[in-house]
């Protein structure tokens, strides 16, 4: 059976089997499956490698398509490259340790970890369609997960935020649902990508379209100004629910902005291009000081996720093939660590039942795993050498220097500058979290972290060192499918 | 005219020799038990479902006045359905109502008359089983007969029915007075655009209208749907408005394509005030059955949206809308009536932590309301879907985009009702509710419906093979 088509079997299955056993043993069922379809990513990686070395240069590799709709010549039509098999592996890592983090979740168990599940079919159907209309089906699928997660599980403000996330999430995809239609109507009846993309569609049009498709998708990555429910989703998510957020979530809006939006419709990207390089500067810069007025750990996280994910959409911006390698980098590398910061989080929440930086202080003595955890996926999100979110800032802060003019390198100037705002805020919470006197004594009854929050942390902690240390195989993989894409833009006529 | 022409008419037949014969049993009072006549009438409407699947569709009777092709016969036989679902669901109510036997009369009158006005290609017979098929229907809302509000509802049933068949009448006559004939198929000829045509068209627009409940003609819908007893509720809100859509896309494309470039600028209008009223009004309702008819109301707009296609896809994408419309919002109504049965209760308040109570009938109202928001995988993601595709066919960007943002409105009050249920506390929680076994037979015929009409994707492939 092809390979990808069982990405999509296996999860359904664990969903199906956990209706029916016995609430207890969910959690069980929803692991083993995440780990099956964790091992499955990698040996689709394999695949996808051998493949790509015996030469194989066709933009899709796996592709198989299923009619779905015939009428309407809507199609199940799955195909991946190397950006759509690093997010999957980019999904099923954080799914996997996103369950381990909620092992002892003891609410309605057999429901939280099913819409775990449920977010991960959503996420990784969504990374391998190549129809629009598969895609968007698979987008929609996590809205109510998401909602359910936050507005039952979570803390704080959860009603306002959930309902705050799911009604901003929907008017982006209601954005990008006019925006496929559209698309398919300008191109006489196809939702198919491979079609899509050799079409070439009159300018007038690609400049209606674009717009649609790229806010569209940009609310689910935090483009600025409709980044407002990222801070209030994340922090009063669960640990799992922020995890997949941040994780994954608003990376399937980075990736839906060069699959479904740059790609397709590339003059429309090159006439837009001032305005997304504007936009995602103001996150990155704006993003980077409203966290340092943060006095929550998870709003800290929550506010410096929007200045992270401004660079994705910067290296989309700056139309070449480094910048766009970057952008890619900088989501598989945003999401690894992300999802690792608030784990640490939900584990540091879970033991002190405050996250207000005012009221903690010395834990590092305390609880030295979690502790270390949380210092070493900080230096990450400030960019120290050696962890992945330097390579993949590096990488898009390389592309962007190359492109001419000086409102480019102005752009990339202000950017590059918010990295010593980060590095204060992260030192910041760090040194007042973490080191320090111990505020509370009560503190010093808290244990150290868990088997299962242990496994989950060195699994993250992992894939961010091997990033980081051995990024040249992934960039690579990347940059063979940003190639096409940067020679589209090149030749088009300013 | 032969045999085989007269077997196009066997439901029409069937359907009007049972409610005869049941006329004759009541006069003769051979059957006394409530029960037994329940069971007699599920048979008879599962009867007239199957009849649906069998012998010769297409063919016209009595001088092209009776048309009949397999998409009307489909379009009937999930008429049917639907009133074959309304009655398994209303058994507990019925068992212990004094007018049993007359209720089935006019319950199968009303979808006698459904049928007629469907394959009726003469527009007096149209209208006839139009009348047939609402006057019925507005005894039956006053069903309830020890509550005002009951026979409240059925008398703003029947004003406001008389009031929009006026206006229905006065459009056909104008019609009749430019073509010089009854019927619509040889209209399509003979009307243009025109200021006298353009009248008569809004007026019978204003008709459908009342009908479907359109803004601004809706004003009966939320107090007949609150008043009514909840069967009735699920027979108006599923079974009419289907008939009416099913007549109305029947109507456009045969009687009057050639004016298409202005109805559908009437559409236009009608379905984005639609939506958004509908939508603004279901977020302040604090009764279910109004919150449900306020939803029912937004719904309709998007039907419209639908018919702005072109005339093979519009009536596909509206049948099978409805079909999975029927599934979600009997779903819905099917756990309000054993709620409502069992313990009188219809605030929305009182749904709070239901999902802790009566954990299955949470499970199938939450799907029902997923199904009416239109979110994957449920069918009614592709319901909406379609009358989307259809719609683009002719209509414009700007309507696209307010339907499509009316559908986050929509999500906020559904996903609002989804989130009492699951996590919200109730101080007087309700108990722990048995339903009868026919209810959870219709509950599960829902449910499967909603879970897999959308994605095993055959059934609209098929809809659109018989509507070419």
């Amino acid at each position: 059976m092809n390979l990808l088509v069982l990405l999509i079997i296996i999860p359904v299955v664990a969903l199906a089997i956990s209706v029916f056993v016995h609430a207890e043993k969910v959690k069980s069922v929803i692991l083993f499956g995440a780990i099956v379809e964790l091992i499955l990513c990698f040996e689709l990686l394999r695949e996808f490698m051998v493949e790509r070395a015996a030469g194989n240069n066709s933009p899709y590799l796996f592709e198989i398509v299923y009619p779905w709709f015939k009428t309407w010549n809507i199609n199940f039509h799955a195909g991946v490259d190397g950006i759509s098999v690093s997010m999957l592996l980019l999904t099923s890592l954080v799914t996997v340790s996103a369950i381990l983090v909620s092992w002892k979740i003891d609410n309605k168990p057999r429901e939280f970890f099913m819409m775990l599940m449920l977010l991960t079919v959503g996420a990784i159907g969504f990374f391998i369609s190549m129809d629009l209309i598969m895609a968007f089906f698979f987008l929609e699928l996590s809205v109510v997960p998401k909602f359910l997660l936050i507005a039952h599980w979570g803390s704080g403000r959860k009603v306002y935020s959930a309902t705050k996330l799911a009604l901003m999430l929907m008017a982006g995809s209601s954005l990008i649902l006019v925006g496929i239609l559209l698309l398919y109507l300008k191109s006489n009846g196809s939702f198919d990508i491979s079609v899509l993309q050799g079409l070439h569609l009159d300018n007038e049009t690609q400049k209606l379209i674009f717009p649609l498709m790229f806010m569209g998708f940009g609310v689910f990555t935090a483009l600025f100004p409709f980044h407002t429910w990222v801070p209030d989703g994340h922090s009063s998510a669960p640990t799992a629910g922020s995890m997949f957020l941040a994780g994954i979530s608003m990376k399937l809006g980075g990736y839906g902005c060069i699959r479904f939006a740059a790609i397709l419709l590339p003059e429309g990207t090159q006439y837009y291009s001032t305005a997304i390089i504007i936009l995602s500067t103001i996150a990155i810069v704006y993003g980077a000081f409203a966290t340092l007025m943060q006095k929550d750990i998870k709003y800290i996280n929550a506010y410096s996720s929007v200045s992270h994910c401004g660079f994705v959409l910067l290296g989309i911006g700056m139309l070449n093939q480094t910048a766009l390698t970057g952008a890619v980098l900088q989501m598989i590398s945003h999401g690894l660590m992300t999802a690792l910061f608030f784990g640490a989080i939900g584990m540091i929440y879970s033991r002190t039942h405050t996250r207000d930086v005012r009221e903690l202080g010395g834990l590092l003595k305390i609880m030295p795993f979690i502790g270390s955890i949380y210092i070493i996926v900080g230096l990450c999100s400030l960019g120290l050498p050696g962890l992945s979110g330097f390579v993949s800032e590096m990488t898009v802060f390389m592309g962007a220097w190359k492109v001419p003019g000086t409102f480019y390198k102005a752009a990339t100037i202000l950017a590059c500058a918010s990295i010593v705002v980060t590095a204060v805020y992260i030192l910041q919470a760090v040194a007042k979290v973490m080191l320090g006197p111990i505020k509370d004594p009560h503190f010093l009854t808290l244990t150290d972290a868990a088997w299962y929050e242990r496994s989950a942390s060195w699994l993250l902690m992992l894939a961010i060192i091997i990033m980081g240390v051995l990024p040249m195989w992934l960039a690579q993989m990347i940059s063979h499918d940003t190639a096409p894409m940067a020679v589209k833009f090149l030749t088009l006529n300013p | 005219m032969n045999i085989s022409d007269w077997l196009t008419l066997r439901i029409e037949i069937a359907l009007a020799v049972f409610i005869l014969l049941q006329l004759i049993i009541k006069i003769f009072d051979l059957i006394r038990s409530n029960e037994t006549w329940l069971r007699l009438n599920i048979a008879i409407t599962f009867l007239i479902v199957l009849l649906g699947f069998t012998g010769n569709d297409s063919g016209s009777l009595f001088g092209g006045m009776f048309i009949s092709t397999s998409f009307i016969i489909i379009e009937k036989t999930i008429l049917a359905f639907a009133t074959l679902l309304v009655l398994m669901q209303s058994y507990n109510w019925l068992k212990h109502h004094q007018h049993t036997p007359e209720f089935f009369m006019l319950l199968l009158t009303a979808l006698l008359g459904m049928f007629l006005m469907l394959s009726a290609n003469n527009i007096l017979l149209f209208y006839l089983g139009l009348e047939m098929a609402t006057i019925p229907v507005a005894a039956l809302a006053n069903f309830d007969l020890d509550k005002q509000r009951s026979s409240e509802a059925g008398m703003k049933m029947i004003l406001s029915s008389a009031f929009s068949s006026g206006m229905l009448l006065f459009g056909i006559s104008i019609f009749y007075g430019i073509t010089g004939t009854l019927t619509i198929s040889s209209w399509q000829e003979i009307l243009r655009p025109g200021g006298l045509e353009v009248l008569a068209l809004i007026f019978i627009m204003t008709g459908f209208g009342f009908k479907i409940s359109l803004v601004p003609f809706h004003l009966w819908t939320a107090d007949v749907y609150e008043g009514s007893p909840v069967s009735i509720t699920a027979f108006l809100s599923v079974v009419s408005k289907g008939a009416v859509s099913f007549a109305l896309a029947r109507f456009l494309f045969n009687g009057v394509i050639m004016m298409q470039e202005f109805w559908v600028e009437i559409l236009f209008l009608l379905s984005i005030i639609t939506m958004t009223v509908g939508n603004l009004f279901a977020m302040r309702q604090t009764n279910i059955k109004r919150f449900l008819a306020f939803s029912t109301v937004a719904q309709a707009g998007y039907i419209l949206l639908g018919l702005a296609g072109d005339p093979v896809n519009a009536p596909t994408s509206v049948v099978y809308f409805i079909l999975v419309y029927m599934f979600s919002n009997l779903a819905a109504l099917g756990v309000v009536e054993i709620v409502s049965f069992a313990t009188q209760k219809e605030d929305l308040d009182d749904y709070k932590g239901f999902y802790n109570s009566n954990k299955k009938l949470a499970i199938v109202l939450m799907l029902a309301l997923f199904s009416l928001a239109g979110i994957p995988p449920t069918a009614g993601f592709f319901g909406k879907l379609f009358l989307f595709t259809s719609g683009i066919h002719s209509a414009s960007v700007v309507w696209l985009l307010f339907a499509s943002l009316n559908l986050v409105v929509s999500l906020y009050y559904y996903m609002r009702l989804v989130r009492m249920m699951f996590s919200e506390n109730n101080e007087k929680p309700l108990a722990s509710i048995q339903s009868p076994l026919l209810s959870n037979i219709a509950l599960i015929i829902c449910s499967a419906g909603i879970l897999f009409i959308g994605i095993f994707g055959g059934l609209y492939d098929y809809l659109h093979q018989l509507a070419k």
